[in-house]
Formats: structure tokens, sequence, C-alpha cells
């Protein structure tokens, strides 16, 4: 379903040449991008290039100095808060448990979007974080506080959480990071199959190898622009590479998934 | 046993959990028992019969009616108006500060106010109203002063809790020097006020707190559920669909309003903001802010304080601010300890 789906409708999430950044500089300037519904979106570039930047700012949670950014074809300042959040989720960089909160309190969060002044908890509220919990592999978790959770543990509950919220968009700030490399792949692997299952998700990674790895769209960036973007076979380059990191690689065949792997050349040094 | 059960009311539908409820009923019933004794305990000390019979003006005792309807009622109902208000406040700013310690009452709104009442009374001569007024305008001056001097885009809560204890002694020198340089009556008034007490509230205290607390509570009961969420950082809170910068705001005004109008009814009562809704959520081990159990506990915490301060030197009189002053002391030490030893 959901590839046809994909090839039907247009991108649900746009910014047509955005400006976002902090009170004294612009971070990324004039930039126009399009996120492909149904796809496994991952954004690479190297430090500070504004990939992180941009992710939040499609996400409203910077504000857009110039330019617009579109979700499903109107302006995201023209929703109430709560509809954004019942169509895009989102899973910051390094949100906060509070003290002592267990891992079901935590995922309920997520279903803020659905709730209103009274009616504050229903049935589906229920059935929908005991889906969340089942579908990021958590709910034997569900009484365990989630201080004394390991990193791999904790980012899959936050994930649950975004999941909660039932939307359709899901936005993910560097979920790997601080993660040894089987939970990286853990992670990584649900965000593949939710987006097979039909989902929007968009990746913001470092690590290179597993974003040419699990990428159905790659945006790379340098310097607050976008400097190729298209399917990983089409756009990985050792020319690239070096262009955007100052690298000099090359590109070998992962013998697992016949993606390309980095190989930095020997210094000459 | 189920940890919460969705409980459904018309269009009201809510997850209650089994453990907050009895918190809040026990709470409640603590109340009313103290609230009993109070009224019944004094130098003219009445039996439950007699107190009934006073309070519905049936008995042949105008003694007793005067003492439970014009003295002791009002005052119980003061105590627990004024305890609920701080409470509130201390569970809005805790939760903002994102420390234990950001409570009005260490951060500086407390001073604050009073010495925005201390204004009235020793330069201006100015009558309980004036005096009320005055605190409500020095809480939220002293609000908008600590806000602007710990903002750096953004508000981390350590710094706002550093800034707020500079303020507060900062005003507390202004205060000594204001009773000091005031004529003798006045400053036997300010002494007073600064002492806080509720041996002095009458029906008109009440009535205007009353008023004041029933737009400003259930306005904290109603954020306390995007304040919640806003403890997991700006943006997870945005990500779920909250305002966040309108929210902070909103919740800062009722903060600073209920603190005041706390302030204004009888004088600056230390620690019962800082302490009952850390004592609350120790008790309801619920995840959220916990708004209504940490307003009863305050409720409970102060009623509980003037009982102990009317009662302990009978008939000498300790302002309540006393008592709550010396617990929320050996409060405040466990807090700083179990802090220490968090970061350590």
């Amino acid at each position: 379903m959901s590839a046809t789906v994909s090839e039907q409708s247009g991108p649900r999430v746009r910014a047509r040449d955005v400006t976002i950044g902090y009170a004294d500089r612009a971070v990324v300037s004039g930039l126009d991008v399009a996120i492909p519904t149904g796809e496994l979106t991952v954004i690479i570039g190297p430090n500070a290039c504004g990939k992180s930047t941009l992710l939040r700012g499609l996400a409203r949670m910077l504000p857009t100095r110039a330019g617009v950014v579109e979700l499903d074809g109107a302006p995201i300042g023209s929703y109430p808060a709560k509809e954004i959040a019942r169509r895009l989720g989102m899973l910051p960089q390094s949100p906060i448990a509070p003290d002592g909160i267990v891992v079901e309190d935590l995922v309920a969060r997520g279903r803020y979007p659905h709730q209103g002044l009274l009616r504050q908890w229903t049935p589906q509220d229920d059935d929908a974080v005991a889906g969340a919990l089942e579908r990021a592999g958590v709910a034997d978790l569900a009484t365990r506080p989630v201080d004394e959770l390991s990193g791999g543990q904790r980012q899959r509950v936050w994930i649950a959480m975004a999941l909660a919220q039932q939307t359709p968009i899901l936005f993910l700030d560097e979920p790997t990071t601080y993660l040894d490399i089987a939970h990286q792949v853990e992670v990584l692997d649900l965000a593949r199959s939710l987006q097979r299952d039909g989902f929007t998700v968009v990746v913001v990674l470092h690590e290179l190898n597993l974003a040419f790895r699990y990428a159905t769209h790659l945006v790379v960036m340098k310097a607050g622009a976008i400097v190729a973007e298209g399917a990983v076979a089409d756009v990985v380059t050792p020319e690239l590479i070096e262009e955007v990191y100052g690298l000099p690689c090359r590109l070998v065949t992962d013998p697992e998934t016949g993606t390309p792997l980095v190989v930095p050349k020997a210094s000459t040094r | 046993m189920k940890r919460k059960r969705v409980l459904v009311l018309g269009p009201l539908s809510v997850r209650v959990r089994p453990r907050s409820l009895t918190v809040g009923i026990a709470l409640l019933a603590a109340i009313v028992v103290l609230t009993v004794v109070a009224v019944m305990a004094g130098d003219y000390p009445l039996t439950i019969g007699q107190t009934l019979a006073a309070l519905f003006s049936a008995g042949d005792d105008p003694l007793a009616q005067f003492f439970v309807q014009g003295q002791r009622l009002p005052r119980v109902v003061c105590a627990v108006l004024v305890g609920l208000a701080l409470a509130c406040s201390g569970a809005i700013f805790q939760p903002l500060a994102g420390n234990p310690l950001g409570s009005p009452d260490i951060i500086g709104f407390t001073v604050g106010a009073a010495t925005g009442a201390l204004v009235q009374i020793t330069l201006f001569d100015g009558g309980p109203a004036a005096t009320a007024l005055g605190a409500v305008l020095g809480g939220f001056g002293t609000a908008l002063v600590v806000y602007l001097l710990a903002w750096r885009s953004g508000l981390a809560g350590f710094r706002l809790v550093l800034v707020g204890i500079g303020v507060a002694a900062v005003l507390q020198g202004v205060n000594s020097l204001l009773v000091v340089r005031a004529s003798l009556t006045a400053a036997q008034t300010a002494a007073q006020w600064l002492a806080g007490s509720f041996n002095t509230s009458t029906w008109s205290d009440v009535a205007i707190t009353a008023l004041a607390l029933a737009v400003l509570v259930p306005a904290a009961v109603v954020l306390s559920r995007p304040l919640g969420a806003m403890t997991m950082g700006d943006e997870a809170a945005i990500g779920i669909g909250i305002r966040v910068e309108p929210t902070r705001l909103a919740l800062v005004i009722v903060g600073v309003a209920l603190v005041s109008v706390a302030t204004a009814a009888a004088g600056p009562i230390a620690f019962v903001a800082l302490a009952a809704p850390q004592l609350a959520r120790r008790l309801t081990g619920a995840p959220g802010v916990g708004m209504i159990a940490a307003g009863l506990m305050g409720a409970m915490l102060v009623l509980a304080s003037d009982l102990v301060a009317q009662r302990l030197f009978a008939p000498t009189q300790l302002p309540v601010g006393v008592v709550t002053g010396s617990l929320g002391g050996l409060y405040l030490i466990w807090v700083l300890t179990r802090e220490w030893r968090r970061n350590a």
C-alpha cells in the first residue's frame, strides 16, 4: 500500500526558500527541500552543516526567519499546535525523562495531541500506548522507571512516545548518538520497518555507512545547503564524500547489502 | 490492583490513579479534622456540639458564636486558602525551573511581595487593602526582574534559582531598611505583617482571597498538564503539540499571582510553596505535576502549622510563619543533601 501511495501523493512536508537559525546567525539559508512521502529519508553532513537545524525548522521547533515550511500544502504555522502534532511526530536530540517516571507513563504523554480539557484519557489512548510499546519492542519494560534503562532501551522508549502520537510522519534527530553499534542497528531497523508500513520517516545521522544502508532517499548537506539528494546508488561517490567532508576516501561495496561503505584513504603523513 | 482507571462522567473522561485518589481523600479528611479541632480549640474551648451549634447560630451561647463565626472560622478558611495558593504556586515554579529549589519563596517572589507590602505600610501608611495591592505589585515586579536577569536566550532552571536567591537577598535587605527607617507604629505593624500570621484574618480577607483563587486555581490545574509535558524539554513539548512560550508565560502569571495573593492575605509564609508539592508527589508517586494533591497538601500544612502556632505557647500566639519556617528549614536541609548526593 505504501508504495502506491508514495508514488501518487506529493510530499507532505516541504520547505520553500527557508532561512532557519538562531538569534544572530542563519544556519540554513534560502533552502528548498521536499520530503518524499513513504520514504526513509536520511540527512547527512559534517558537524554544524545545519542538518539538525533543518529538521528542527521543518518540525517548527525553530522559527523560520524567511521562507515557509509547508505541511500538507499549507504553511505549518497556520495549523493549531495539536493538529501539527497529530500529523508529524518528532524525537528531539536530548529529551529529558521526568524524575522517576515509568515507561508507560512517558509513552502515554505522546497522546497529548489527541486529548482535550475534559477528554483527558479514553480507551483509545490505552490501545495506542499498548500498540506503541509493542511496536518499539519495549512492552516488557512498561512498568520500569526510565532512569534505570540502558541507552538503547531509553531511545526505543522515546520512539514509542512518538509512535503513541500515531502520526503518519516521523522525524528522528540523531537517534543513534551515544548508542553502540548493535543498538544503532536496532533503532534503524525499527525506522525501516516503520517506513515499510507506510510511515514517512526522516532521520538525521552521523554514521555514513549506516545512512547508506538504510536510506531510501538521501539528503547530503554542507554549510547550510543541500549539495546532493536522491537514491543512495545515484548520489554517493568518493568525490562527493571528499567534497563534503574533506576526506579522501574509497568506496567499497557492503558485502551484506550492496550499499557503499566509506573507507578513508591511508594518511600519507 | 490496576495502577490507573478511566473515570467517565458525561463529557469528562480522565484517568485516575487509585493511589493519588487515596492520598487526595486522606488529605481532605485531615483538613476537615484540623478545621474542626482549630475551631474548637482556644482560650474559650468548645465541645463539638457547642461548635456545631455556634456554627449554625443554633446555640444560646453568644460568646461561642462570636468566637466560632467571627474569629476562628475566618482564620481557618484563610489558612486553607493561603496554603492552597502557596502550594499551587510552588507546583508551577518547581517544574518550570526544573529544580525543587525553584519555588517562589526561594527565588525571591515572596520576599518581593513583602517589599511591596512594606512600602505601603511604612512609606504610605497604607491600610490592609493598599498593603494587599502592594504585595501583588511587589510580587509581579520581582518576578519581572528575576526573569529578565535570568534570561539568556532561554530560561535555564539553575540560573533562575541562583539569580532568584540573589534578588531575594537584596530585597531582604531592602525590607529590613524599610522597617528600620519607619516610625515606631508603622515598624510594629510591619514586623507583625512580616512574620506572616492569620491573627487578624477577617471574612473580608477570606472573600478577596477566595475570589482570586476561584480563577487562579482552576487555571493552574488546567495548565498543569502542558507543564508536566514541558519538563521533557521544550522540543519534546512542542513535538506533542504544546505552544511552549505562551503556556510558559501563562504559568508565570498564574504562579506569581497565586503567591502574591497568598502573601497579601497573610504576609510572607515561608517554605510551604517549597515543601508541599514535593511532599505530595512523594505520597502519590504520580509522574505529573499533581496540582490538586499539592494544593491540598499546602492547605493541610498551613492549617496544621497555624494550629501549632496558636496552641503551642498559648495564650501567647506565635506567627504561623515562624512554625512553617522552622519546619521548612529542616525540609530544606534534607532537599539540599539529597540534591548534592545525586549530583555527586
